[in-house]
């Protein structure tokens, strides 16, 4: 396979630059920074790449990229695994705080409909607010311990949070703010950026091998890659958050994942959800 | 995919490995500073915000060893997680410039 060898050739090629003490290339002059640009050209690779997948079936992860998974993925739907998930989110979410506070406190039209409009980033504080962040702030200004960011209950949150937004065209903006596009670059960056022993970036999988077989599993295209968040997985037996499936794609590649909601993963989560603008929340998702 | 992941692991494995210079016989106090050299070259990796599964597993095998006296291993464990550290500084130095070559444009 080309993809293949042209990896196997950057490896190589890292591990001669190492040992030769090559310079680093210089930068191309014309690096201005521009998502509107950046988010056509990558609707358009996927489109191009995959020109029988309809534009809103790519949320669906592997099962956008053949029929067979995508029947798979018609039928779990039927009886969908996350189903306990989104009953428990329910019923967590409308339960008061020992204060009498709930989360529809904290958020826009009491958080139901809302899950497209995260990551957003908050001026004030000049950094990317995910929707992971924002649950367990609101636990924390109402006295109550935050959750594992990894774990069932934040899952459960999300899940039911994405489920009242189901259908909603994905709608991340960029305020006119330097911090805003340098945090939007920097999680570009992120994505991009081979790491681990095995040199691979976040696009080496999801960019250039989008329904290919990796293990047992076929590879999600990158586009609306976030929309089906938080997803269950019947090799985790469970449900997974963005935070849980950022860190384990790290560590596959054998890099040591970063803290979940450090602002890498906040940033590399604003530029997915931003580039995949227009597609429509699928989450909670199941996975095979 | 998986043959990919085996192959790119193995290439960074070789240099890791041809960085390794030749052993002598080892002692407790070689071990203890090829285990300081790779710590501090982990740390490194760990500001650039970059470090290896393969590293940390590497400098538990040479503590591993260290505790059962065998220095030998012990400090050969401790060379390669040393050189698996420098691999991964110098992926993300590199990687400050060379990431654009992926992008989607
Ligand atoms: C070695 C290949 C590999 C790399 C590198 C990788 N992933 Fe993944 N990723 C997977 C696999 C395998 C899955 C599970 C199957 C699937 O859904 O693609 C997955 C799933 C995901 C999912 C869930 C998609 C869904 O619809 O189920 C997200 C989100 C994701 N990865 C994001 C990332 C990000 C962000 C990075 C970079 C930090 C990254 N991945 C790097 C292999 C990789």
């Amino acid at each position: 396979m080309k993809l293949r060898s042209a990896i196997f050739l950057a490896s190589a090629t890292i591990a001669l630059a190492a040992l030769t003490l090559a310079g680093a290339p210089l930068l191309a002059a014309d690096d201005k920074i521009d998502p509107v640009a950046d988010a056509k050209a990558f609707q358009k690779f996927f489109r191009d790449k995959f020109p029988k997948v309809k534009f809103e079936d790519f949320v669906n992860g592997p099962y956008s990229m053949n029929e067979d998974l995508y029947r798979q993925w018609q039928e779990k739907e039927q009886f969908p695994p996350y189903e306990f998930s989104l009953e428990m989110g329910k019923e967590m979410f409308s339960k008061p705080f020992k204060n009498g506070k709930t989360y529809a406190d904290c958020f826009p039209n009491g958080g139901i409909g809302i899950r497209q409009n995260y990551p957003y980033f908050d001026e004030k504080e000049g950094k990317v607010i995910t929707l992971e962040l924002a649950l367990n702030r609101c636990r924390e200004a109402n006295g109550e311990p935050p959750y594992s960011y990894v774990k069932d209950e934040m899952a459960a949150l999300t899940a039911y949070m994405a489920f009242t937004s189901r259908g909603k065209p994905m709608d991340i903006k960029i305020p006119n703010d330097p911090r805003a596009l340098a945090a939007y670059e920097n999680g570009k960056e992120y994505f991009y950026t081979r790491r681990g022993q095995l040199n691979f970036s976040c696009a080496t999988c999801h960019v250039q091998s989008p329904g290919e077989r990796i293990r047992a599993e076929v590879l999600a295209p990158a586009l609306g890659i976030v929309n089906a968040m938080p997803i269950y997985r019947s090799e985790w037996s469970g449900m997974g958050t963005t935070s849980r499936r950022f860190t384990t794609c790290n560590s596959q590649i054998r890099a040591v994942p970063l803290s979940p909601q450090d602002d890498e993963y906040r940033n590399v989560e604003y530029y997915l959800s931003y580039v995949s603008n227009g597609l429509p929340i699928s989450g909670p998702g199941a996975r095979p | 995919m998986r043959n990919l992941m085996q192959k790119s692991a193995l290439v960074l494995s070789l240099f890791a490995a041809g960085a390794v210079p030749a052993l002598a016989a080892g002692s407790e106090d070689e071990f203890k500073a090829a285990y300081a050299a790779a710590e501090a070259a982990n740390k490194e990796a760990g500001k650039l915000r970059n470090q290896w599964t393969t590293t940390a597993n590497t400098l538990a095998a040479a503590k591993k060893a260290a505790d059962a006296g065998d220095f030998d291993k012990a400090t050969a464990s401790a060379k390669e997680a040393e050189a698996l550290a420098k691999a991964s500084i110098f992926q993300a130095t590199s990687e400050k410039t060379r990431w654009k070559d992926l992008e989607v444009r």
